[in-house]
C-alpha cells in the first residue's frame, strides 16, 4: 500500500535509509547533502535503525572507511556534495575497481570556483570515469525510488560495483513536493539482506582485497571492470521491472516523453526534465512536434539506445548542466554525438551548457531552444554547435 | 501554461520566510493538493534578503524553476521595498501583502506602478500580542492563505495546530501563541478579504 506525503528530496533519500537499514554509513557533512547523515544520526539516536554511524574527519576518509566496511561484508552507504565528491576521487576509483557495491547519496553541487553552494553536474561529470554507476532524477520521487534500487543492482553477482544515485542540489533535495512511499516491509523484502559471496571476514575463505597487479594482469581486471559496469545495464532494467511490480512506476534507461512524432527533441537530465516536459506540453498545444528524453541512466552510457531514439528527430538539443573545458562540448553532448556517429544517425545537434551554480533554467528557455532548432531546420540559420544558454545579458 | 497558484515569498534571513513557505507546502498538502515549497538558497546570513516559493495546484507540478509571474506575493519585511522589486511579473489580477502598520494605499507608492490589490498585516502588533516576541511568519502565513483563498478557515487552523505540533516537539509553550496569531491575523483581514 503506497502512502501519500510530502517531503524534500533529502528527507526522501533519508528515508529510503531508513527502510533499507543498511549496516554502516560513514559520512563527513557537506552543503547541500548535510541533512541525510544528519536526519539518518537521528533515526539511528531514536532506535529507529542499527546503521553503524562513522564520524569521520574528511570525505577521503568517509570513502575509505566505506571500502573497508564493504570490504568486510557490511552494507554500506555515505553523501556527500561537489568538494567532498572530489576529496573521494582517488577512492572513488578503488570502490569501483575492487568491486565494492556501496550506494553513495550525491546531492550535486558544483564544484569552486567561483565559490557556490547551487546546483550543477559538475561533481557528478567529475566521477563519470570512476567506474561507478551514475543514476540522475526528476523530482524526490525518482531520488527515493532509485536509492530503493540502488542496491539491488549495484549488488546484483553480475554487477558487484558502487552506485551514485544522485539528484540536484536545493532543486530537488531542498524542495518540499509530493511523493508516494512504500511501505517499509515492501522496502525491506524487495532490498533483501545483503550476503556476499566473499568477503573479508569469512575465516573459511580468505580473500584478499586491493593487491598489487602486475602489468601481466591489470590490464585484464580493467577490462572485466568494464565488462561489469556496461553489463550493469541489463541488471538496471531487471531491477526496474521488478520495482515497477511493487511501486506501479516504471523506470528505463532513459523517460521518452511526446517523442513518438517529434522533429526536435531536447535530451537533459535531472531536474530540469520537468520544466521541459511542461514547455513540451506548451508547445505541443500550439501544434509545435518536440519532445523530451531525460536520462536517467548516465553510467554506464547508453549510447546506443539514445542514439535509437533520436534518430527519427531532425534536430536535438543536448543539455548538459557541466562544463568540460574543452572548447568541444559538454560530457553529454560529447558521448550522444559520439553514439549517433558510431550509429551513423546524422541529425543535427545543438550542444547547450546550462544551470551553471545554480542558475536558473525556465520553461522560456526551453521555447528559446526549441525555437532555434526549428529555425536551424526550417530557414538554414545554424546556431554554434556548443553554446551557452542562460548567461547574463 | 499552468503550474498552479504562485506564490513568492520576500524576507529577510531569520525572520523564517522559508519555514512560512514549507508550512504553506505543508497545509496545502493535507488539503490534497500538489505542492511546492522551496527557498532560493544564496549567501545564508540574518538580514540578508532571501526568496521562497510556493505551488499549489489540482495536478502534479514539474516545473523546476523559480517563480517569475506569481499570483502572490508576501512581503515579510517592509524595509525590502527600498531595494528589492517585490511586484516584479506579480500578475495584475493577484496581490500582494506587505507586513507594516501602515495602510494598503500609504505603500503604493513604493510598488514601481502595480496597480493590483495591496494589503498590509501588522505583523509585528499580532506577533507581540500572541507571542510577546516578533515572529512576523505566522501571521504573514495566515494572510497569504487568507488572501489566497487556499484553502478553508477551519482546515487551515486544525491543520496548523497539527503542524506546529510537530514543528515544535520540543517547545509547545509555543503552540498556543502561534495559533492565537494566525486567529488574530484573520479577524484583521476580515473587512478586507
Amino acid at each position: 500500500m503506497a502512502r501519500k506525503d510530502r517531503m524534500s528530496g533529502n528527507e526522501a533519500v533519508a528515508f529510503a535509509i531508513r527502510q533499507i537499514n543498511p549496516d554502516v554509513m560513514p559520512a563527513f557533512p557537506i552543503t547541500p547533502s548535510t541533512e541525510i547523515p544528519q536526519m539518518v544520526s537521528t533515526y539511528i539516536a531514536n532506535g529507529e535503525i542499527d546503521t553503524e554511524f562513522i564520524p569521520v574527519e574528511s570525505e577521503h576518509s568517509a570513502m575509505s572507511a566505506a571500502i573497508g566496511s564493504e570490504a568486510a561484508g557490511a552494507r554500506t552507504l555515505t553523501a556527500t556534495s561537489s568538494a567532498g565528491l572530489a576529496y573521494m576521487w582517488e577512492e572513488l576509483l578503488l570502490a569501483a575497481s575492487n568491486r565494492m557495491p556501496i550506494a553513495l547519496a550525491l546531492v550535486n553541487r558544483t564544484l569552486s570556483g567561483p565559490i557556490n553552494i547551487n546546483c550543477d553536474h559538475s561533481d557528478g561529470m567529475g566521477a563519470r570515469d570512476t567506474g561507478w554507476i551514475q543514476i540522475y532524477a526528476e523530482n524526490n520521487q525518482e531520488v527515493y525510488d532509485n536509492f530503493i534500487q540502488a542496491y539491488p543492482i549495484a549488488e546484483d553477482p553480475e554487477v558487484h560495483l558502487p552506485i551514485m544515485i544522485c539528484q540536484d542540489g536545493f532543486i530537488t533535495s531542498h524542495a518540499v513536493e509530493n511523493i508516494e512511499l512504500l511501505e517499509d516491509e515492501e522496502v525491506k523484502e524487495f532490498v533483501g539482506e545483503y550476503e556476499p559471496e566473499e568477503f573479508l571476514l569469512n575465516p573459511g575463505k580468505p580473500i584478499a582485497v586491493g593487491p598489487y597487479s602486475v602489468t601481466n594482469y591489470a590490464m585484464e581486471a580493467k577490462k572485466n571492470q568494464a565488462d561489469a559496469l556496461k553489463h550493469s545495464q541489463e541488471i538496471v532494467l531487471k531491477v526496474a521491472e521488478e520495482f515497477e511490480k511493487i511501486s506501479g512506476r516504471k523506470y528505463g534507461l532513459f523517460e521518452e516523453y511526446r517523442t513518438e512524432d517529434a522533429d526536435y527533441i531536447m535530451l537533459i537530465m535531472g531536474s530540469a526534465a520537468g520544466t521541459a516536459k511542461q514547455a513540451v506540453d506548451d508547445l505541443r498545444a500550439q501544434g509545435k512536434k518536440v519532445g523530451v528524453i531525460k536520462l536517467r541512466l548516465f553510467r554506464p552510457f547508453p549510447a546506443e539506445e539514445l542514439a535509437e531514439a533520436l534518430k527519427n528527430a531532425k534536430a536535438a538539443a543536448i543539455m548538459d548542466r557541466a562544463e568540460s573545458y574543452n572548447g568541444n562540448g559538454g560530457p553529454l553532448g560529447s558521448e550522444v554525438t559520439a553514439g549517433l556517429y558510431r550509429k551513423k544517425i546524422m541529425i543535427e545537434t545543438v550542444n547547450y551548457i546550462y544551470g551553471l551554480g545554480g542558475r536558473d533554467f525556465t520553461v522560456q528557455e526551453v521555447y528559446d531552444i526549441f525555437g532555434e532548432l526549428e529555425d536551424f531546420i526550417e530557414n538554414g540559420n545554424a546556431p554554434e554547435q556548443f553554446k551557452y544558454i542562460g548567461l547574463r545579458k | 501554461m499552468s503550474n498552479g497558484f504562485e506564490i513568492r515569498w520576500h524576507g529577510r534571513g531569520g525572520q523564517g520566510a522559508k519555514t512560512a513557505a514549507l508550512l504553506l507546502a505543508d497545509v496545502a498538502f493535507k488539503t490534497g493538493k500538489y505542492v511546492q515549497g522551496f527557498p532560493e538558497y544564496g549567501p545564508e546570513r540574518m538580514g540578508a534578503p532571501i526568496t521562497a516559493y510556493n505551488r499549489i495546484s489540482d495536478q502534479p507540478i514539474r516545473v523546476h524553476s523559480n517563480i517569475y509571474t506569481p499570483d502572490l506575493v508576501v512581503v515579510v519585511d517592509e524595509t525590502l521595498l527600498h531595494s528589492v522589486d517585490v511586484t516584479d511579473g506579480l500578475k495584475e489580477d493577484g496581490a500582494v501583502i506587505i507586513n507594516s502598520s501602515k495602510e494598503p494605499e500609504q505603500l503604493r507608492s513604493m510598488l514601481n506602478g502595480y496597480q493590483g490589490k495591496v494589503y498590509t498585516v501588522d505583523a509585528r502588533k499580532i506577533s507581540v500580542e500572541a507571542l510577546g516576541r516578533y515572529f512576523p511568519n505566522s501571521p504573514m502565513l495566515a494572510a497569504a492563505v487568507a488572501v489566497g483563498s487556499i484553502m478553508e478557515h477551519d482546515a487551515f487552523i486544525s491543520e496548523m495546530r497539527n503542524s506546529y505540533q510537530h514543528k515544535f516537539a520540543k517547545k509547545p509553550e509555543v503552540i498556543d501563541g502561534n495559533m492565537l496569531a494566525l486567529q488574530l491575523t484573520y479577524d484583521a483581514l476580515k473587512d478586507v478579504v
